[in-house]
């Protein structure tokens, strides 16, 4: 294993052999960290093929594009204030949204079941609740770069604006809460959807439908009940697709003006607005449950 | 390097492993059974994976029970099925790996260079999976399980799939994880020819109970024999007949058996082979008697003949050394 003794002026190439690693093994902490980042940076196509940049990357700016817009519109117009709330900007854009976590939760966890990758994970130190932890994280974190990239341009903007500084930050801040809820709501359902399936497509398509089929039908009998005059059902429909459960938070307690038909009427108030807030943090704890269990069969 | 104690592991309808008990030191053991016979169960077990029914079992004085994720830091695993991610390529699968291991980002670099190379990839490492060989993702999920720069590897079935070359290489590269190396490896087959020729230790386990458990140049002066093909000539219009009688002239011990389903069964001799004398009076023989030699190889033992050999003795239970 040794190299023989060199003279100066003979060069050549020895093989070295094997080296043994004695440095530092930084154990079950770090791997779920590492974990957390090549998930979180496979979300965007970084590190991955220049194919699988392509639509994350398309999909983020057609994300801030639209705010780029209103804050330019601000600046020139000397607007008194911005078009667009920042709590309504991820509920208007909720399409995009939707593609995005189609397309990544089942990169992020079908991949690694379909091409069997996980077995391997699980004979590293980490355990299921780790790859989980991990896996969950770097999704709902995916999306809050997402959705609170655009919400950054606006407060910019807003300053640049010169609006009214105390004011845009606590509707700023308020944004950031309502897409950090969303980001966690969206990211547990499109994981879930998208564990249950090896299958890349079907992972995309049951994303797709639950998201986008889901409000269709709410915003749909919304509109029914509106039409018949049952004000009172509106609210209570929202809980019924995610969309809709993080406008009634939102509406309820972060001051958003409300997407519902019927308006202010058709919100939910406090009480109603904590059902919402439960309904949100059940599903959330109920993601993490069923990707935890989903997981318990898969090592090795 | 592993040790189990009257080792169980039962499902509902299977008992997978049966009152286990083995001792296996450094160096390269060879897991050997029939599929189904129990191997990836204990290699689960092994990894603190999946807990044992009853009994106990160590892994570098370590109890998997209890330390499953320190086992799992300093033991690397190759998995039997294909497990790599086509669309990146072996030094981001590798380097990502290493990290998961608990490498810091540059020494996971670096380990992932060194493997490689030590495994033969070369150029070819950092293009994506999905356009390599079997061959070739054999060596990058072998160097997925070395480049943490483990203790002991776990190798469920590396030869799986290989042509007779590739298999060649394989078994070469993990005699070399040893003896090159340092680490140790326990490998898994169903094959025994092929692990005897790698392994210093073998063990046969066959419906999750031991069979047999020995160092591998027992197996082989039982089991190696020749398989001998000759042609027929005007002289002597059955080759095989005539050569038979001449071999057991000369002193030499053949088996009766014949092998059933291979072409050509029929004109196969098998003669057992006492050393390397053997072969020279063979061919000796042959050319003496003007007969064309189809071929002379080593045959390839099956698990099966441990079976004919033991199947008569009581099972027992021999520790390793």
């Amino acid at each position: 294993m040794s190299s023989p003794a060199q003279t100066p002026e003979t060069t050549r190439i020895h093989n070295i052999g094997y080296r043994n690693y004695d440095g530092p093994r930084l154990g079950r902490a770090y791997a779920r960290r590492a974990l957390f980042s090549q998930s979180l940076r496979g979300a965007y196509g970084l590190g991955r093929s220049a194919k699988s940049k392509v639509l994350p990357m398309i999909l983020f700016a057609v994300m801030c594009v639209p705010a780029l817009i209103i804050v330019a519109v601000a600046v020139v117009t000397k607007a008194p204030k911005l078009a667009i709330e920042y709590t309504q900007y991820a509920i208007y854009l909720q399409l995009v949204i939707a593609i995005y976590l189609a397309a990544q939760a089942p990169q992020s966890v079908s991949r690694d079941l379909r091409f069997r990758t996980v077995p391997l994970y699980f004979s590293r130190p980490i355990d299921r609740v780790d790859y989980v932890l991990a896996k969950y994280g770097a999704m709902a974190s995916a999306l809050f770069i997402l959705t609170a990239a655009p919400l950054l341009i606006l407060f910019i903007g807003s300053l640049l604006a010169k609006l009214d500084f105390a004011t845009q930050s606590k509707l700023f801040g308020q944004g950031l809460v309502s897409v950090a809820l969303l980001s966690l709501l969206f990211g547990g359902i499109g994981l879930v959807m998208a564990a249950l399936t090896p299958r890349r497509g079907f992972g995309v398509a049951a994303v797709i439908a639950v998201m986008v089929i889901s409000y269709g039908a709410v915003s749909t009998l919304q509109g029914i009940a509106y039409g018949t005059d049952n004000v009172d059902a509106i609210k209570w429909m929202g809980l019924f697709s995610p969309v809709t459960l993080i406008d009634g938070v939102q509406t309820a307690f972060l001051g958003a003006p409300t997407a519902f038909p019927g308006g202010a009427a058709a919100a939910p108030g406090a009480g109603a607005g904590a059902v919402y807030v439960l309904v949100v943090l059940a599903l959330i704890a109920g993601s993490y449950g069923v990707l935890m269990r989903r997981y318990r069969k898969v090592g090795l | 390097m592993i040790a189990t104690e009257s080792l169980s592991k039962r499902f509902p309808r299977v008992t997978a492993l049966d009152r286990l008990s083995l001792d296996i030191g450094p160096g390269v053991t060879g897991l050997v059974g029939a599929n189904g016979a129990g191997k990836s169960t204990m290699i689960k077990i092994l990894l603190g994976l999946s807990p044992a029914t009853e009994g106990r079992a160590e892994v570098l004085g370590l109890d998997v029970a209890t330390s499953g994720a320190q086992i799992r830091e300093r033991v690397g695993y190759m998995p039997e099925h294909d497990c790599l991610p086509p669309d990146v390529s072996a030094t981001e699968f590798v380097v990502h790996m290493a990290r998961m291991s608990g490498l810091p980002a540059t020494a996971a670099r670096e380990r992932t260079a060194d493997t490689l190379r030590h495994v033969g990839l070369y150029e070819e490492r950092y293009r994506p999976i999905g356009g390599y060989s079997t061959g070739m993702k054999q060596r990058v999920k072998l160097a997925q399980a070395l480049v943490h720069d483990p203790q002991l590897v776990l190798l469920d079935e590396p030869t799986n799939g290989l042509d007779p070359v590739g298999r060649d290489e394989m078994l070469g590269l993990i005699r070399r994880v040893w003896t090159e190396f340092g680490i140790s490896v326990l490998v898994t087959s169903h094959l025994l020819g092929e692990l005897e020729r790698t392994c210093d230790h073998v063990v046969v386990i066959d419906g999750g109970r031991l069979l047999r458990s020995s160092s591998t140049s027992d197996f082989t002066q039982i089991t190696t024999t020749l398989a001998v093909e000759v042609t027929d000539s005007d002289t002597h219009p059955d080759g095989t007949a005539t050569l038979r009688a001449a071999l057991a002239a000369a002193g030499v011990t053949l088996h009766e058996g014949v092998e059933d389903g291979l072409p050509g069964a029929g004109h196969i001799l098998l003669v057992e082979a006492a050393g390397e004398e053997t072969y020279d009076l063979v061919r000796d023989t042959v050319a003496d008697l003007g007969l064309g030699l189809v071929r002379m190889e080593q045959r390839r033992h099956h698990i099966a003949e441990v079976f004919r050999a033991e199947g008569s003795q009581e099972q027992q239970e021999v520790p390793t050394r």
